[in-house]
């Protein structure tokens, strides 16, 4: 990009005197209106949760309880690991996975093959694939719910051209959120790969050729490690926000079952108002983020080693 | 070199791109089609229309989608712009800063809100504003959104300016202007691509935001997306999805202009080497 | 420079916008309930600007109100037994005698109502009944009965949506069981969780404001329904028939309420005569396809509702019983049993 003619470095500490002053607004407003926050509402889940909803300030750890333990229907049972909302957040966890394994198929050969185009037609490619991330998310939720449900035009489509009988029950079900999910994030998955790409060594791949190597081992043993970056970034790309949404099961898995994202809101917006509670999930799912990115850093540190 | 054999090249590849492509656009395509249906039913076909598009401008829900669309955007335009030039400042304190203690703190601040899932930051604004009192309403939804969109401007303007040379700057220094001047005559000029790119991704994200904005809007602000949501939920009928379509052609509209700037930007600096 | 003024004259405009007409007036309604040419004629005769925003059940219209919009709305329109608990909760104004001019209007029976005595905070707005409706399409055999619900037959099994509403469900699931409400009985609330969990297996989605699209588009064969929105299903061509089970079925009234701080009081004192008025009401009535309490507004109502099989209950079907409202125990139970559903 720039080829100026002079030392060539691009960090300086021209501005350095003034530095306190340039980042005193984002840390004031990201530090008081995010950090603050979410310490509050780590505060928020030790307390008690007022009848028919609203907060007591009294110290409890009846939230944490609750999403551990079933203490009966009548809350005097002996205390019995309770796995429903382990339940939810395994289950998050596994459509998450779903969604990123669907990701990965479908976007690391795109990727791959859009890295692979001469220059001027990559830009092309690339742009194609954005233009739809840009769409609100809502929308394009709502456009796959309109494509599949019992009545919509995919089944319509199968249903003349003859493939099917009857029509593919695929709304409400937990392939539908999946298949939302994916379709929701699947441009995160190939941009970073299409950049890990982009900046492979071909010759590496030619040599290898030459010492008689298949493509297929070509593309495992070789490609895929320098890849693996821009693999991990996609994956994690993908899988963070899939843990906590929450319009595609809403709209897309009938409301009946109840991922991490939905459990949360039904605390603060839906029937169940028991705000410590909602607190409590919404930080077990953040600490689960926040192990998810540790584990991406350390990676990253130990590859630069 | 053996021209057949492209080392390359691998089958089945370019099927599973047009593949992706024909999933990423298929849904979006048919909305568009079955916008121009005709029939109320959304699921016959009655022949081309566009009485749902003017049905969207002056119908029964037509002030409704237009209060919505003008809370969309004026929160939009007021939270990019903040957040650009917050963002803008952060990552001349970044990167022409030196090296201080604490700066992958402060990178770790400023990427915070990509990092906290929508709904944890949403549950948390919500908290918060109702511990301390504040009115839930339009500028709850301006000041959540501004702090969200930080780290999306944050990214582009960063990038740009990583690529620009410092001896410029050093330059500009030597012939005794001072730092605004530095800024404002020298950088803002080879800046200025990314940071329209990082205003334009800010004003589509807050444009776009749902989760959040649901969780602390007050009473009677709809945005867009919530105002959609709504509707949505009790069927989906032909005018949202000539509203869809709309939105999604002025989001192409948006990254298109995004991509010839970012070409005008690239063409400049070359032509100035 | 450019950008100050461009942000200057944005914030400018987003002040002007919300400042347009001389009175307002904050309505928190249920959705799709009040049509908006009623909403445009109080508009101009009184010179308010109406904003509405939707709830799409009892319990989450609470959830927002203890999550901070008291004080933003003037009025609500709970149902009979969330109208008990937002007094109980000290969540709602009371109306003077006199205040309503129109308040002779009521029908008597509707007066004196064991959730609001003297009506003291609320006016009659619809009554109706709670519900299913079956698509005929699918099912032709007996559908009076809660069975169809809770154990139903092979060839509705993973069709039914439920309304995602849990007074009216857990009261439905008592009548099923033949218990009565808010019962203390440990047994009988074990057994009501034990047939909500079961009959959960065969349901598709929970939804309130997809009650009505779900019946009409086909994703739902089976749909748990407010009588009036089955009768606007069926208007839109669903072929689906109303229920009245012989274990019964719910009823409910909702009801205009003033809460407590309104910003116009004066305003929502207005419009709630406004509604009194039997051809107000009737405009609501027509449109949500429910019944009113207002006296003489049957000259003003579409012929058609009279003889709509949802508005006629069958001879022999079982009785039309209100949501109770439980005491905290029990209700912490309820809650209990509802997590575990929706979960």
């Amino acid at each position: 990009m720039a080829a100026g003619t002079g030392s060539g470095s691009t960090v300086s500490a021209i501005f350095s005197p003034v530095r306190i002053w340039l980042l005193l607004p984002s840390w004031v407003s990201i530090g008081f209106f995010l950090l603050l926050p979410v310490l509050l509402m780590l505060v928020y889940s030790f307390l008690t949760k007022e009848f028919r909803g609203g907060v007591i300030w009294e110290f409890s750890l009846a939230s944490y309880d609750q999403f551990l333990f079933d203490r009966g229907l009548f809350g005097d049972a002996p205390a019995v690991m309770k796995w429903t909302y382990i339940n939810i957040f395994i289950r998050s966890i596994l459509q998450a996975t779903g969604a990123t394994i669907l990701c990965l198929l479908i976007g690391f050969p795109t990727a791959y093959f859009i890295a692979t185009r001469p220059i001027q037609s990559r830009t092309m490619w690339l742009f194609l694939i954005t233009v739809p991330y840009w769409v609100n998310l809502l929308i394009r939720t709502v456009s796959m719910k309109f494509l599949i449900r019992d009545t919509g035009p995919l089944n319509e489509l199968l249903l003349n051209i003859g493939l099917i009988d009857a029509p593919l029950h695929v709304i409400n079900t937990n392939f539908a959120v999946q298949l939302g999910l994916f379709y929701s994030y699947l441009p995160f998955m190939v941009l970073p790969i299409y950049a890990s790409v982009e900046r492979y060594n071909f010759t590496f791949s030619e040599v290898a050729s030459d010492l008689y190597a298949s493509k297929i081992t070509i593309l495992w043993s070789i490609i895929l490690p320098v890849v693996k970056p821009g693999i991990i970034a996609g994956s994690i790309l993908v899988f963070v926000p899939s843990l906590g949404a929450f319009l595609a099961p809403d709209l897309l898995g009938g409301a009946k079952t109840f991922m991490i994202g939905s459990l949360v809101e039904d605390q603060f917006k839906g029937n169940a108002g028991n705000w410590p509670f909602g607190a409590a999930v919404s930080m077990i799912l953040l600490s689960l983020v926040l192990v998810v990115l540790m584990f991406y850093v350390r990676a990253q540190q130990r590859d630069q080693t | 070199m053996n021209r057949t054999f492209d080392i390359k090249h691998y089958r089945g590849f370019f099927g599973i791109t047009c593949l992706c492509l024909v999933i990423l656009y298929g849904p979006l395509i048919i909305v568009m089609v079955y916008s121009f249906n005709d029939s109320v039913s959304i699921t016959n076909w009655g022949g081309v229309s566009l009485r749902w598009y003017i049905e969207i401008f002056t119908g029964l829900e037509s002030a409704k989608f237009k209060a919505a669309a003008w809370n969309s955007f004026t929160i939009a335009i007021m939270a990019a712009t903040v957040s650009t030039v917050i963002a803008t400042a952060a990552s001349i304190g970044m990167i022409r800063g030196g090296n201080f203690k604490g700066k992958f703190a402060s990178f770790a601040l400023i990427s915070l809100p990509i990092m906290v899932p929508e709904i944890v930051t949403a549950v948390a604004t919500l908290i918060f504003f109702s511990t301390i009192g504040f009115k839930l309403g339009t500028l709850s939804i301006l000041v959540a959104h501004t702090v969200f969109c930080i780290p999306f401007a944050y990214l582009p303007i960063s990038a740009r300016l990583q690529g620009i040379d410092a001896s410029y700057e050093e330059a500009a220094q030597d012939l005794f202007a001072n730092r605004w001047m530095t800024f404002r005559y020298v950088l803002m000029p080879i800046m200025w691509p990314g940071i329209l790119a990082g205003f334009l991704l800010a004003f589509i994200i807050s444009l776009d935001d749902f989760i959040i904005t649901n969780f602390i809007k007050g009473a009677g602000i709809e945005t867009l997306p919530t105002a959609i949501f709504g509707s949505v939920k009790q069927g989906i009928k032909p005018n949202i999805m000539a509203l869809s379509t709309l939105l999604l052609l002025f989001s192409i509209a948006l990254v298109t202009l995004s991509y010839f700037i970012g070409k005008r930007g690239e063409a400049n600096q070359k032509s100035q080497q | 420079m450019i950008l100050k003024t461009f942000i200057g004259a944005a914030a400018l405009a987003l002040v002007a916008n919300s400042a347009v007409a001389e009175g307002k007036l904050s309505v928190y309604h249920w959705f799709e309930y009040i049509p908006a040419e009623l909403v445009q004629k109080f508009s101009k005769k009184y010179d308010v600007e109406v904003t509405i925003d939707t709830y799409d059940s009892n319990e989450s219209m609470l959830a927002s109100l203890k999550a901070g919009t008291m004080g933003s709305y003037d009025v609500a329109v709970p149902g009979d037994y969330m109208v008990e608990i937002m007094v109980g909760l000290g969540l709602l104004d009371t109306i003077a005698e006199g205040e309503l001019t129109n308040i002779n209007n009521i029908e008597d029976q509707w007066l004196n109502v064991p959730f609001d005595l003297g009506r003291q905070h609320s006016i009659p707005y619809q009554w109706g009944s709670t519900s299913f409706s079956v698509n005929r399409d699918v099912y032709s055999g007996n559908i009076n009965t809660t069975d169809i619900i809770f154990n139903p037959p092979e060839q509705l099994k993973g069709k039914i949506n439920v309304l995602d509403a849990q007074g009216e469900v857990m009261a439905l699931a008592a009548l099923h069981l033949g218990m009565p409400q808010c019962s203390t009985d440990r047994e009988q609330l074990k057994s009501l969780d034990a047939l909500l969990q079961s009959a959960k297996e065969h349901w598709a989605s929970f939804g309130s404001d997809t009650a009505k699209d779900v019946l009409v588009s086909g994703d739902a064969a089976v749909g748990m329904i407010w009588n009036g929105y089955g009768a606007r299903a069926r208007a839109e061509g669903a072929n689906i028939e109303y229920s009245y089970p012989d274990q019964g079925y719910v009823v409910w009234m909702d009801n205009v309420v003033l809460l407590n701080d309104a910003p116009n009081r004066a305003n929502a004192i207005i419009f709630m005569d406004f509604l009194l008025e039997p051809e107000n009401i009737a405009a609501v009535t027509n449109y949500a396809m429910y019944a009113d309490g207002i006296k003489d507004s049957t000259e003003f109502l579409d012929a058609a509702l009279a003889t709509s099989p949802e508005h006629n209950p069958r001879a022999g079907a079982g009785a039309g019983v209100f949501v109770a409202v439980c005491d905290q125990t029990t209700q912490e139970v309820y809650d209990q049993i509802w997590t575990r559903l929706r979960s």
